[in-house]
């Protein structure tokens, strides 16, 4: 990935260099439509048949003050010709739309970087709110990197300006003069983004004129700066190849929507209507967003009053015969933990969905963190065992709500499944799945008394009761939150009685590492000097800073947990056959503590907490410390 | 409720095997029976039948009733049902629920589903205290209420569970008593109402707040009981007292009626679609008034769940659900 050289403002003109991989951000004002610009050169490297992991950045204010610190939002490409697994270390490219952009981003470019600034934006007033003394791009504190400044605004000003807009919506296009250069400069089509403009703004074809011309302009700009047109400044050009990749239809996924179709496919494969009582909460929402839009899938979307009554109406309509799922991010999943022990008292099918955020309390609402591991392995009152499954990246979002599905429905419990901020927000392509490949678990109520007498807690070879839908007759019973008796289900105090009831909850979840795949190692031996154990959205720079060292000849492997509780038989052993284990984690050692506790292993906690991803190099620091 | 089929049950048919757990002497027990009494009268069938409750002892009622019950947690016997009903409209949903449940830990939920209009009964047992915490005084209990919590009297103003409901938009309210003759016709009423039905029964706590409401329930206190009934007169008082409006103050006010001359006394014929008169009766102190029993109000409305299926339907019309398509769309490339 990201290993590519510097781009260099004094290449020569007219030779396209090439890359293997290259990181951009592009970073603005959260009213300048960064989000829009990153999304679209998203689907530009797509097209262009690079691999890619995207890296979505933004305030928790809606439209924080313009030109402040605080609003900036940002967004980070990086594309490449071989497999990439993050959204890059650090950026080769930062395009800042203003001072603010600019001073809250450029300390991460890549020395001897590229910054393309747009002059116009950095007037005394933006470089004052800004906190510049000096406009940086006059006093040569960049000198470091690589500057091209020039007065986009003015530029996109000038483009528009046979459409006749009012000049704040003429400088709403300056996003498209942006990616307009931007494409230039990486040498794609423009095509497809004008056929986007023209359905975006298909009820305003004078805004979607004044875009695509904006965009051709900034295309042009870079152009005519090649072949040196006087008042421009030269800008590099590079061309990153496709990626390999295996023969297919491929598109490109975010972990909400991946989570969505997850559910929806995972409630087919059960042949089970989905209920999803939700509450709008970020990162979360746009899972609620995504599936109330798939009705004719068999979905009700019920967007409740508060969380608890999203988790409680999910519950009763578990309860009623459907699926129930909720979704929330860690504050709104504290709100659910009572109902969550009610769904593990009545034995009732649920997905829970936490799109993890930074905390504690409401914490960092836009930023990613995985501290809400021991939330869902122990967070509750009494002994309240839950099986606990942690997807990797966007689109393993799929596969792990298929898999919440199914253990939901055939172990009769609640699932949690632990996604991120980072997996809800970052898209990343993903070759489509033939769905016929997947095996259907179809779920089974019970319609009549089974011989010897119907026992609302009666129990399968798996531990599972019988789910028996209200409206069958023959089989009226009560449930509850109350302790229950074995068997019969009904309200049962005594101390043998707890014990035993407390005994099955525990062993039928525990018994569902039976059926769950063995542990695997996704790069590197089975033995050996160093294990990297992970979880959650940090597989992708683990992977690639155990590609690096592998690379180096250290012995060193990564091993990735999807399953977190119970977790996979052979997970202590696999343990126990490296010397040393580090759990790089986006917490204060949580993974780290549930494995020392499971299997006395002296496992070495990575910690980091800012609100932002690993870096590659802070994992390739950490296994070249763990083995000097 | 829902149109079903009549079925032939006796109340026995609606009575389980659980051994009853209320204190003796709890009005409780006077409820219970009620709403067995009141399932044959309605063709209720056993397994179309589904009592949710939240917390509390008004909420272990489930357990005794021969039906499909959910006994779930403290406030939230709404949002459970709210799930039940919309995942099957088929099911004739009862939820039981007490003062403490309804308007204090699960008051948002009450609301809510007040406001939706979710097609089921709410029985709200107002006991004005919380018993099965041992006597702590509750959001319904009047100021000055000596209990474990508050032992020189409480100094809160209490919620009123009809106005509350009004407040929210119910479209039936109505109101008992744990004894009263009328409550089969009033669970009866409120299961024809075609949409959130609330109904507060006054519920005496034999052991933490005894005869609270003696003040119109005991015999010889029975002429400060209004029951209200839709085109006839408010009368009480063996009809020798009504309630009219002051035109003026636009408030009600109690005038004497002689001879049963009522009309000249200007007493109001209840209309059970009057809202703002509803809003009145809800709203009369009780001393200077009677206590308004009865179906206080009821005006039908499009339910909430008929609006979710509606819609669901609506928007899944024409349409061929088809995962491997629904996946393969948006930004979407080849390699070859």
């Amino acid at each position: 990935m990201a290993t590519a050289a510097p781009l260099d403002a004094s290449s020569t003109p007219h030779a396209v260099e090439t890359s293997e991989a290259v990181v951009v951000r592009f970073a603005g004002d959260s009213g300048d439509g960064m989000q829009l610009t990153g999304g679209q050169f998203t689907l530009s490297s797509a097209l262009a048949g690079n691999d890619f992991a995207t890296f979505p950045d933004f305030p928790a204010e809606i439209r924080a003050p313009q030109g402040t610190l605080f609003g900036v939002s940002a967004f980070q490409i990086n594309f490449g010709a071989t497999e990439v697994d993050t959204a890059g270390d650090a950026p080769d490219v930062l395009v800042a739309m203003n001072p603010a952009a600019l001073k809250t981003n450029v300390g991460d470019l890549k020395p001897g970087g590229l910054i393309i600034a747009d002059s116009g934006e950095f007037s005394a007033r933006n470089l004052a709110k800004a906190e510049y003394d000096e406009n940086p791009l006059e006093d040569g504190s960049l000198g470091k990197w690589q500057l091209i400044a020039f007065n986009i605004s003015q530029l996109t000003l000038d483009a528009v300006k046979p459409f006749g807009l009012g000049n704040k919506e003429a400088l709403r296009c300056k996003n498209m003069w942006t990616l307009g250069l931007a494409l230039w400069m990486f040498d794609r089509d423009r095509q497809p983004i004008i056929d986007w403009l023209n359905d975006k703004f298909a009820k305003n074809k004078t805004l979607a004129d004044a875009n695509i011309a904006a965009l051709n302009a900034g295309h042009s700009y870079g152009e005519t700066a090649e072949i040196g047109q006087p008042g421009t400044v030269a800008i590099p050009q590079r061309h990153v190849n496709a990626a390999p990749a295996e023969p297919g239809l491929y598109r490109t996924i975010s972990g909400a929507d991946a989570a969505a179709y997850g559910l929806v496919a995972g409630c087919q494969l059960a042949g089970v209507p989905m209920f999803f009582g939700g509450y709008p909460i970020t990162p979360a929402s746009s899972i609620l967003h995504a599936l109330s839009r798939l009705k004719e899938y068999g979905v009700t979307t019920f967007q409740a009053e508060d969380e608890i009554a999203a988790i409680a109406s999910a519950i009763g309509a578990s309860y009623a015969g459907q699926l129930g799922v909720t979704s929330s991010s860690g504050p709104g999943i504290a709100l659910k933990t009572e109902a969550i022990g009610l769904a593990i008292m009545t034995e009732l099918p649920l997905v829970i969905v936490n799109s993890q955020r930074g905390g504690p309390s409401t914490g960092l609402p836009t930023k990613t963190e995985q501290s809400d591991l021991y939330q869902a392995v122990y967070g509750r009152n009494g002994d309240a065992p839950l099986p606990v499954i942690a997807a990797r990246s966007p689109s393993d979002v799929f596969d792990c709500a298929i898999e919440a599905v199914r253990l939901a429905t055939q172990f009769m419990t609640p699932v949690m499944l632990l996604t991120d901020g980072y997996i809800a927000n970052a898209a990343e392509p993903w070759k489509v799945p033939d769905m016929s490949v997947y095996k259907p678990f179809p779920v089974s109520f019970l319609g009549e008394a089974p011989e010897g007498g119907f026992k609302p807690y009666g129990r399968d070879n798996k531990l599972a009761r019988p789910w028996v839908k209200p409206g069958t007759p023959g089989l009226l019973h009560r449930i509850g939150g109350i302790e229950k008796q074995v068997d019969t289900g009904h309200i049962n105090y005594a101390p043998a009685n707890h014990q035993a009831m407390t005994d099955l909850r525990k062993a039928k979840v525990d018994g569902i590492a039976d059926h769950i795949p063995d542990q695997d190692v996704c790069l590197g031996n089975a033995s050996g000097k160093l294990a990297v154990v992970g979880w959650g959205s940090t597989f992708g720079p683990i992977h690639q800073a155990v590609r690096r060292a592998r690379a180096k000849g250290l012995d060193v492997s990564h091993i990735h947990i999807r399953h977190i509780w119970p977790m996979p038989k052979n997970l202590g052993d696999l343990l126990k056959s490296f010397d040393r284990v580090i759990v790089p984690e986006m917490n204060t050692g949580q993974l780290k503590t549930v494995l020392r506790d499971q299997y006395l292993v002296d496992a070495k906690p990575v910690n980091k907490v800012s609100g932002q991803p690993f870096r590659i190099a802070e994992i390739e620091a950490a296994i070249e410390g763990a083995l000097a | 409720m829902n149109d079903m089929t009549p079925v032939k049950t006796s109340p026995k048919d609606w009575e389980t095997d659980q051994e009853v757990r209320w204190c003796p002497g709890c009005g409780d027990y006077a409820i219970l029976k009620a709403v067995q009494r009141t399932m044959p009268e309605i063709g209720a069938m056993p397994e179309k039948t589904v009592f949710v409750s939240g917390i509390g002892c008004s909420s272990r009622f489930p357990y005794y009733m021969e039906t499909y019950g959910f006994h779930t947690i403290h406030g939230r016997a709404p949002a459970v049902a709210t799930g039940v009903k919309l995942a099957n409209p088929e099911l004739d949903v009862w939820i039981i629920t007490g003062d403490g449940d309804a308007l204090s830990i699960g008051g948002n939920h009450t609301m809510h589903l007040l406001r939706r209009n979710l097609d089921c009964q709410v029985l709200l047992f107002n006991n004005e205290i919380y018993g099965l915490t041992k006597g702590q005084y509750s959001p319904t209990s009047r100021e000055g209420t000596r209990s474990p919590s508050t032992p020189f009297g409480s100094v809160d103003h209490p919620a009123r569970p009809c106005a509350f409901a009004l407040g929210a938009g119910a479209r039936f309210v109505a109101r008992a008593y744990d004894v009263s003759k009328q409550l089969v016709d009033v669970l009866k009423a409120a299961h024809g109402h075609r949409g959130a039905a609330f109904v507060e029964i006054f519920q005496n706590c034999i052991v933490y707040n005894a005869d609270v409401f003696a003040g119109f329930t005991e015999k010889a206190n029975q002429d400060h009981q209004l029951w209200v009934e839709h085109g006839k007169p408010m009368l009480f008082a063996g009809e020798t007292k009504g309630i009219a409006m002051d035109t003026k103050a636009l408030t009600l006010k109690v005038v004497d009626v002689v001879d049963g001359n009522w009309e000249s006394a200007g007493v109001i014929v209840h209309d059970v679609t009057n809202r703002a008169v509803a809003h009145m009766l809800v709203e009369m102190p009780f001393g200077p008034f009677p206590m308004a029993l009865g179906i206080l109000y009821d005006d039908p409305m499009p339910t909430f769940d008929e609006a979710v299926i509606a819609q669901n339907e609506a928007a899944a019309a024409g349409k061929k659900p088809n995962l491997q398509s629904l996946i393969s769309k948006g930004q979407t490339w080849v390699v070859d």
